[in-house]
Parts: C-alpha cells; structure tokens; sequence
C-alpha cells in the first residue's frame, strides 16, 4: 500500500539514508528497528513529506503520494511527542478533530482517546509542559490515533515509558491494528515490542534496509542476532 | 578567481533571499480565511498591549532629553522658544516610530523567534504539517497582523507621552508656562506629521513580526539553533527598521 523506493537524503557530506526501499502493505503491522542515528526518523518524515529526499520516489497504491492529501487519513506519533505548548492536553489531542466538529464532541472523544493510553481526565486540562515525558508520550500516542486514521507511524512510542506502561502501548497499537484494519509503521528498539505489535521487522543500517522479514521468523535471522542479544 | 563570479554569487544569493522573505511575507499576510479573529486578539495582547510600558517609557525619557537639548542648543541663536515645537514633531515623525519599533524589536521579535524557533526544533511544526494545518496561516499571519496593527497605536501612545516628557522638562526646569507650551506644541504640527509616523509604525511592524517569524521558522537544531535564530531575528529587524526609516523618510520628506 506504501512503498518507498531508492530513497536517498544526505545533510552536507554524511549520506543518512543510501538507497532505502521499503513496502507496507494494507492493514499490515510493520517494525523498523535500527541502531540511534541511523536515520530512521528520517525516513519517516521523507515519507510524510517532511524532509525532501534527495532522490527516490514514495508511492501509495501505485501512485506517487500526494502527501497533503494523505496526510487526512493518517496519524504521527513524534519521537519528542510534539505536543503543541499553547494548547491544552485535550486539545492537542482533539487539534484535528476540532477542525469540523465541535469542541464539546472532540473533547470527549479526546477524553476516550486518553483513556486508552492510559491518562485520565484530570491529565485533560494540563498543558504539556505540566506533563511528564512518558505521560507525554503517551497525549502524542493519544493525538496519533484521534481521528481513526488508516495509516499511522508510530515513532518510538514505548521509549521512556515504564516496561508496563510500554506493554499495555504495545497492546493498544496491537488492537488498533486488528481492530481497525489500520496500517502501522512503528520505529522502536524495544525488541519485545517488535514481538508484540509487528508482523515484519525491518532493519536499517548503514543507509539501507539491510534485513526485512516476519517477526515469526526473526530469531532464525542472523541480521538480526545483536539486536535480539 | 573570476572577479564577476565574486560579485555574482553573493548578489544571487541576495536577490534569492529578498525573494524568499518576500513569498514568505506575502503568505503570512494572505492567510486571512477563515478569519483568524482569536488567535490575532491573542497576538494583540502579546505584541501591542505588554509593550505599552516599554514603549511609554523610551518615549518619556527620550521627549525629556529632547527638550533639553533642543532648548540649549536653541540659545545659541536665541531661538529657545522652539522647545515645544520642535520636540513635537521630532517626537511625531522621527523618534517615536524608529524608538517605539526599536524597543519593540527587542521585545517582540525575539519572543517570536523564540517561540516559532522553539516550535521548530521540538517538533511541532512538523506536527502541525501532519494535522493538516499550514504552519504559516496558524503561527505567521497572526503575529504579523497584529504586529502591523498595534504599532501605529503604540507610536501615536509613544508621541503623547514624548511631547508630554517635553511638557514636563519644559514647565519644570525650563521656564515655559503650561498653556503656551501645549498651544505651541500643537501649533506647528501637521496632520502628515502625525499620520507618517503611524505609517511608518505599521511598515515596522511588519518588520518585527517577520524578521522574528522568517528566524524563527528556520531555526537550527537545538538550543544554540534557537538562540542564532533569537539573535539574529533582532539583529534583523533593529537594522530593518533603521533602513526603511530612511528610505521612508526620504519618501515622505523629500
Ligand atoms: N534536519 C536535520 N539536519 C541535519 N541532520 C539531521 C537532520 N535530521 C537528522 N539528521 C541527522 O541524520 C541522522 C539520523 O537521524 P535520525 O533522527 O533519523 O536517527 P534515528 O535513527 O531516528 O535515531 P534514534 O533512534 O536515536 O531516534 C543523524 O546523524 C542526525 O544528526
Ligand atoms: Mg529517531
């Protein structure tokens, strides 16, 4: 459904991304994983339009992705969060939804959506810098999945959180998965959260994808043998 | 090394500048639907309504001194009695525009770098592009309107409260009776006195709110990206308006 091909992206001399591609189909649950600073936030946002690759082509059922319009039906969780600092918790998580509804509807689907990563209503009217970084975290995770989107990149969304906190993201990422039929791309070095969440993992190094298949087979790969230590 | 080729890559790289502030310019203000009423009032607030002690202050101190200097250096030719005169229209054309923009630049421009610049490296802006809002319309246009409409309010504040610090020196220190100090002060002042200095706010305003958006939104990574972009966005705008003081100036005036 997404795929990416030859991509490349250098800032001054250093190439970051050398020749990347990469497919995701519908509905699928796809895991980068790869070494910090590898580029795999990178990669990301070359996809969301975001950074200008140098070279490559992004696709989307074919087609070149027309990104302003995609950008209607999909969801981000930003590494940092993201969250905007003048606006409220639940209005951050209600930013989109409030473009076309009103605000007494898009706060309680804002109320609902935090409940689902694990924040209750007090944490609604707080403004981010009142947050902690995994209670951050988790209003990002919380803005990503508002609005129902059917593709959603998740970038490192269980690093900082508690490893119970970060099962109980990973389950949620999980449901939303089957339940939805959403489309995941989710970037994390949590090897236990690729078991839980992926059906492909893929690993980036040195520019490239150097190793890509299912998360079923992923101990027999030997790509992989450091990451699973 | 080819001497024109010396000259030419800079002259390139200018013109592709002014080029780029202008495009960036010209979008900001052109994000006007839907109306971005709250979102300006707040900016209003920021911009217009906390730099009013600022603004007043510079234009006390500055109308005071004026009336001092102009009432010493008028004795030379026994012309003292100008006093009232001169620092209205100093004060109206000249020095509450280019004080007022000043001292706004360095409140104003580097709250806006800051906040954008901020934006920029956590993120945020990214954010906004990802949920399908124009970073532009959200974060320029406001600030740029309400920088461009709360400058001339802060220019003629600045003017009263200048001729005022005058009108002070003048009746306490100098010698002048109250009455004939105001009659004098307004005597000789012109409505283009006046409305040029209000003009030439509004064209300061535009400079402060966009220096600090333009540095702002391209911000380095960091906190030390940041601050280049703060620095740079007053550094910007103080000599903006120092230059487009003269060129308007010379507009008007010539
Ligand atoms: N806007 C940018 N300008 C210059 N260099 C950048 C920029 N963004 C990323 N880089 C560089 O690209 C490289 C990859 O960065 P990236 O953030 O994608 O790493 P990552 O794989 O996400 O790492 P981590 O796991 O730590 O998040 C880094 O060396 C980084 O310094
Ligand atoms: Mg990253």
């Amino acid at each position: 459904m997404i795929e990416v091909r030859r991509l490349r992206k250098s800032f001054g001399q250093a190439a970051v991304l050398d020749g990347v591609g990469l497919r995701v189909g519908q509905g699928e649950s796809l895991c980068v994983i790869g070494q910090s600073g590898t580029g795999k936030s990178v990669l990301l946002k070359c996809i969301l339009g975001l950074i200008q690759p140098d070279e490559g082509v992004i696709l989307s059922q074919g087609q070149p992705l027309d990104q302003a319009h995609f950008m209607q039906r999909f969801g981000m969780l930003f590494q940092g969060a993201a969250l905007f600092d003048s606006l409220s918790v639940w209005q951050n998580v209600a930013f989109r939804l409030r473009q076309r509804m009103s605000d007494r509807a898009a706060r309680a689907i804002a109320l609902e959506k935090l409940a689902r990563v694990g924040l209750g209503p007090e944490t609604a009217d707080l403004m981010p810098a009142q947050l902690s970084g995994g209670m951050a975290k988790r209003a990002g995770l919380a803005r990503a999945i508002a609005d129902d989107p059917a593709v959603i990149f998740f970038d490192e969304p269980t690093t900082g959180l508690d490893p119970i906190r970060a099962r109980s993201i990973d389950s949620l990422i999980r449901g939303i998965v089957t339940e939805t039929g959403a489309t995941a791309v989710t970037i994390t070095h949590d090897m236990a959260s690729v078991r839980a969440i992926g059906d492909r993992v893929a690993l980036l190094q040195g520019g490239r994808i150097v190793h890509d298949g299912p998360v079923a087979a992923m101990d027999q790969a030997p790509a992989l043998a450091k990451f699973l230590g | 090394m080819n001497p024109l080729r010396a000259i030419g890559r800079p002259a390139l790289r200018l013109t592709r500048g002014i080029g780029a502030v202008t495009l960036f310019a010209a979008r900001g203000l052109g994000g006007l639907t839907p109306f971005p009423a709250r979102a300006i009032l707040a900016q209003l607030l920021q911009i217009g309504w906390l730099s009013l002690p600022v603004v007043g202050l510079t234009a006390l101190f500055t109308g005071a001194a004026l009336a001092l200097q102009i009432h010493s250096g008028g004795e030379r030719f026994q012309a003292s009695d100008v006093v009232p005169a001169i620092v209205a229209i100093g004060m109206v054309r000249e020095l509450g525009p280019v004080l007022g923009g000043l001292m706004v630049a360095a409140r104003v421009a580097s709250a806006i770098a800051a906040e954008i610049g901020t934006m920029r490296v956590t993120e945020q802006i990214d954010a906004l592009v990802t949920l399908s809002t124009d970073p532009v319309r959200w974060l320029v246009t406001p600030r740029l309107w309400a920088a461009i409409l709360s400058l001339p309010v802060l220019v003629a504040v600045g003017d009263i409260i200048g001729i005022m610090g005058g009108w002070l020196v003048g009746t306490t220190s100098l010698g002048f009776n109250s009455a004939t100090y105001i009659a004098n002060s307004w005597a000789y002042l012109e409505g283009w006195d006046v409305l040029s200095g209000l003009i030439k706010g509004a064209v300061f305003g535009l400079i402060v709110a966009l220096s600090g958006c333009w540095f702002g939104m391209r911000s380095g990574r960091g906190a030390a990206g940041v601050g280049r972009a703060t620095t740079s966005a007053v550094v910007a705008a103080a000599v903006g308006i120092l230059a487009a003081n003269f060129a308007l100036t010379g507009l008007f005036f010539r």
